[in-house]
């Protein structure tokens, strides 16, 4: 066994660090915001959207909304001033993936080492349907034939009561 | 003496799995039935000592021993009884101490249930599971004690991280590690069929009920885990796609092909290297996920600890366990007979089908949670693969699937005609169709995807009911009661049911709160009132309260429908004393079509806050899916036909189970589960 | 045994070999999509002095780092010695104080030393953005063209210094 280690503590404290921000990073506490308002429904959805599909780049896992470190705080904010300023939806992931590159989206952008990950699931389909195609074609002409054998018709009859020491 | 007694008993435990892993499997390869017998008897010793470890540690938490690292870490003097009894499995050693003993139990429930089984078949499931156990009980003793002392002392303990003080929590680790460890019993009885070189549709039969029960509970505890989720992050999610969430996703949906797939390979006698191939997937992707989940290979809101130490030795034993699983396959699978023939249209075809749907969910969720892992090994950049993306991959998997379903508990074995099928099905299809198509009409404006859901929901929900109506008619020729015919019907096949109209309570749940939910951020002041989803919310008062282990302001909210006072919501910003972050709690008022869902954001001046008010349109149907969905699981597994008994005396044969049971493994009729007659 | 069911193992292994390569990298650490970029453009207040004002073009010429640091974080308090280290071996270093108070971060100044050329007082964070900084300290370094050449986050040790900064610094010179 190893003797308890103190420099092991903040691992600990990350042990089951749900939703706390790296503290170095996490920069003092925010000024109080008040909501952001947009100019019409459409441009509220749009921000509602972005910031569910961007990720907070100081968390552990989360996207905008969930976060409550300061620069997602920014961020928000942010993307609400870009949306009243009129820039498009598409402007905006540009302006962050400009400053945070690609991980900062949720939804992979379709390039050469994504496309892996976007067709691949849609390739596992195919391959699967068509095995299951194929072997289903070939043993179309099995119907009627005993599905066990004798030795494992012998078999289950004496697991399954015939053998006189159970029954189901 | 307290850790030491602990330590002593999980040592003593670890001396036990290694009896218990290697003499019942030498007794089986040489026919010694006094090795054989070594495995029972190691399984109950284990788990007694791993009952003693636990409850030492558990004594620890409760007397406050901060001289124990883990207690000091993850306990406090002020934290709540319930709390502390909880808090044993709050962090990676404790809950890896929970997993443990669940295999313990696990274990020797095989040992006790499987009284009635070849001994050969029982040596060698207990010796697999002995082989797994040592793995897990030796990364605890050797990387993750959590007996080890803290010297000197701590005065007082760091606490349970606030999220996990809990209700929820409280029981979503036992429920979810139930699962998980669960499907190992399904992992050893396909290894010990691999290595009795006999897969057969005994062997099917016999691990059939087990992993209905462990996909039960990895049903339940999924689905607290996202019920948790849901009230206590405070923002309204229930399912992030978070890896760790995908790493308990993707052994459900394996096991979920497996539950499907065993019945194939139990009623016809099909598909059997199938079968074991999913069983020992399954198994694997548990691995997995204990892997993702204690390595820190990957982010996560959830993860434990980061120590590579631990990711090694869990890579290890994983790479140990999966490639000699599948060497074993690929040695002895295809000695084994086809199974039954069939025809295209056939319930072996649809379930083979469903099958391949859901093994390639699974598949794409391990894609999409690894890939950014595997762009960084090659040095490609960093990607997030998050919500978006499953979304835009998983759904449309889905709903072939789903469409299958009302198609496939109607479906006979052996042949169909597709044609009377559809006939058969005609007015529960359109019925369904119109009434779906018209459903999200009530909630909101019309959306494509609710409607879908709704379709397919009231699809497998309307041909589940009319395919229960058909079995319950009374036959011409019979003079049974209703009471004789429902009990004719078999839980088998009421379980089967009761989880496939879950599963529509969930597609549901899901679409509609996905296409309606509402939310805002808003200013409130004392007295103003906000209209959030055709509801009014007044915020009344803004107090301070003081709960065991923290302070917190509590808002005071009415919620009007229609002018009327519905419901008053006291969310609460939390700040624990042992923690520098502030907490949200939030407040529900829970409803069978919508939830109302209160938190407060942050305050401002002027005696208001920011407020987030969501309306979360058929949240319930969710958990309430899932709830059914472990129902059915928990009925399936019950069936009578599982329950063989041993004693002589019961050997008064009944007729008509032993007809149907021989039947059914022929492939000459369907057994418990008897088609109408159309 | 058949080939085919050879297929799950060597996938298997595989990806055992993919998880193995995972455990010694590090999830968090995001790389700049600025690397061999224009620096941003910026004009701060002088932290020191508030008439003062700091460009991105009060960089040029020379190449030089652009610490990003707060009083507030830890890091930087632990990372500071290093930054006289690099002044000492004659590196311009220009700072970014990011979302800070001007008393806080001149107290900090005032008990562990100054060694900034000139300091950007960023109190919005909206340099910092412009920059991709998600974690404070962030050392970026420019050559005398305004390009970001490099970037560390995290704490600046005496081992990236030797083996990154430096040799990188000393090739930046000489281009110049």
């Amino acid at each position: 066994m190893r003797p308890w280690n103190y420099l092991q503590l903040p691992l600990f404290v990350a042990a089951i660090a749900l939703l706390m921000p790296m503290t170095a990073a996490a920069g003092p506490t925010a000024p109080p915001s008040e909501p952001m308002t947009f100019d019409s429904e459409l441009d509220e959805q749009r921000y509602q959207k972005l910031i569910r599909e961007l990720r907070c780049t100081v968390c552990q896992n989360q996207n905008l909304i969930e976060s409550n470190a300061p620069l997602a705080n920014d961020l928000r904010r942010q993307i609400a001033l870009m949306i009243n300023d009129g820039s498009d939806t598409d402007e905006i992931v540009d302006y962050m993936v400009a400053r945070y590159g690609d991980f900062v989206l949720f939804r992979p952008p379709m390039k050469g080492i994504t496309y892996l990950l976007w067709f691949g699931p849609v390739a596992m389909l195919l391959i699967g349907l068509g095995t299951l195609g194929t072997i289903l074609w070939r043993r179309r002409t099995q119907v009627g034939s005993e599905p066990l054998s004798t030795d494992e018709e012998e078999r289950l009859r004496s697991l399954l009561g015939d053998g006189g020491h159970d029954k189901t | 003496m307290v850790a030491e007694i602990g330590l002593f008993a999980l040592i003593l435990a670890f001396l036990l799995a290694i009896a218990q892993g290697t003499l019942p499997l030498i007794g089986a390869a040489r026919g010694d039935t006094a090795l054989m017998a070594v495995g029972r008897s190691a399984a109950y010793g284990q788990l007694v000592f791993l009952g003693i470890a636990y409850a030492m540690l558990t004594y620890a938490f409760v007397t406050d021993d901060f001289s124990i690292a883990y207690v000091a870490n993850h306990s406090n003097t002020l934290l709540p009884t319930q709390y502390k009894v909880s808090g044993v499995w709050g962090g990676h050693e404790g809950s890896l101490l929970l997993w443990v003993l669940i295999l313990g139990f696990w274990s020797a429930a095989v040992a006790t249930f499987s009284r009635s089984l070849p001994r050969e078949v029982v040596a060698r499931v207990l010796g697999v599971m002995g082989l797994v156990a040592i793995g897990f009980i030796g990364f605890t003793l050797f990387t993750s004690s959590p007996f080890e002392r803290l010297i000197p002392a701590a005065m007082e303990g760091r606490d349970l991280n606030p999220m996990l003080q809990d209700p929820g929590l409280i029981i979503h680790p036992p429920m979810l590690y139930m699962g998980y460890v669960g499907f190992s019993v399904a992992f050893a009885f396909a290894i010990a069929a691999l290595i009795g070189g006999r897969l057969d549709a005994a062997w099917a039969r016999w691990s059939r009920p087990w992993t209905a029960v462990a996909w039960a509970f990895l049903t339940v505890g999924i689905g607290l885990g996202s019920w948790w989720a849901y009230y206590v992050l405070g923002w309204g999610g229930w399912w992030f796609w978070d890896p760790v969430e995908n790493a308990s996703f993707m052994p459900w949906l394996m096991g979920t092909a497996l539950l499907h797939s065993l019945a194939v390979t139990e009623k016809r006698g099909g598909f059997k290297n199938w079968t074991v191939m999913l069983a020992i997937l399954t198994f694997s992707l548990v691995l997995l996920a204990a892997f993702l989940v204690r390595s820190g290979v990957l982010t996560s809101v959830h993860a434990f600890a980061v120590d590579p130490d631990r990711g090694l030795y869990l890579l290890l034993f994983m790479a140990v366990v999966v490639a000699g699983s599948l060497t074993l396959f690929a040695w002895r699978a295809g000695k084994v007979g086809l199974g039954g023939g069939f025809q295209l249209v056939s319930r072996e075809s649809a379930l083979l089908t469903n099958n391949v749907l859901l093994v390639v969910a699974a598949a794409a969720v391990l894609l999409g949670t690894l890939y950014p892992l595997f762009l960084d090994a090659f040095g490609l950049g960093k990607i997030s693969v998050g919500p978006p993306y499953f979304e835009a991959v998983f759904l449309p998997l889905m709903l072939p699937l789903l469409l299958l379903l009302g198609f496939g508990p109607r479906l006979r074995w052996k042949q169909d005609s597709p044609t009377e099928l559809l006939w058969r099905l005609r007015w529960i299809f359109g019925v369904s169709l119109v009434f779906g198509m018209i459903w999200p009409l009530f909630v909101g404006s019309w959306s494509f995807l609710a409607g879908i859901g709704a379709f397919l929901g009231l699809w497998i929900i309307g041909s589940s009911l009319k395919d229960l109506v058909d079995r319950l008619r009374p036959r011409r020729e019979s003079q049974q009661t209703l009471g004789t015919r429902v009990r004719r019907l078999g839980r088998s096949y009421v379980g089967m049911q009761v989880a496939h109209i879950g599963v529509a309570l969930v597609v549901i749940g899901v679409t509609f709160v996905l296409g309606y939910d509402d939310e805002r951020d808003v200013r409130m002041a004392v007295g103003q009132t906000v209209e959030v989803g055709g509801y009014g919310f007044r915020l009344d008062s803004l107090d301070e309260v003081r709960g065991p282990n923290f302070d917190a302001d509590q808002a005071t909210v009415s919620v009007f429908r229609d002018g009327q006072l519905m419901t008053t919501l006291t969310p609460q910003m939390r700040y624990y004393f042992s923690q520098e972050q502030p907490m949200a709690h939030t407040s529900l008022h829970r409803g069978i079509f919508r939830d109302l869902y209160v938190n407060m954001g942050e305050e401002l001046p002027g005696n208001a806050w920011v407020m987030r008010v969501y309306y979360k349109p058929y949240m319930n149907w969710v958990w309430a899916g899932a709830v059914l969905m472990a129902l059915g699981g928990f009925l399936a597994a019950s069936d009578r036909r599982y329950r063989m008994r041993v004693r002589r005396e019961d050997e008064v044969v009944d007729e008509d189970a032993k007809l149907a049971a021989k039947d059914a493994v022929k492939g000459r009729g369907d057994g418990a589960e008897p088609n109408p007659a159309g | 045994m058949k080939l085919r069911f050879l297929i799950p193992l060597v996938a298997f292994i595989a990806l055992v070999g993919l998880l193995f390569v995972g455990l010694s990298l590090d999830p968090r650490e995001i790389p700049s999509p600025l690397i061999g970029k224009e620096a941003p453009g910026f004009d701060l207040p002088e932290l020191r002095n508030e008439e003062v004002r700091f460009a991105r073009e009060d960089m040029l010429g020379k190449p030089a780092l652009l610490n990003v640091w707060a009083s507030w974080c830890v890091t930087c308090r632990q990372e500071h010695p290093m930054l006289a280290e690099l002044r000492r071996a004659g590196v311009p270093i220009y700072g970014l104080n990011y979302k800070d108070t001007r008393s806080d971060a001149l107290r900090f100044l005032g008990q562990f030393g100054d060694p900034y050329d000139a300091i950007g007082f960023d109190e919005s964070g909206l340099v910092g953005i412009d920059y991709g900084v998600y974690a404070t300290p962030e050392t970026f370094l420019i050559d005398s063209n305004g390009k970001i050449r490099f970037k560390h986050i995290g704490m600046i040790t005496p081992e990236v210094i030797e083996t990154r900064i430096l040799p990188l610094y000393r090739q930046l010179e000489a281009e110049t």
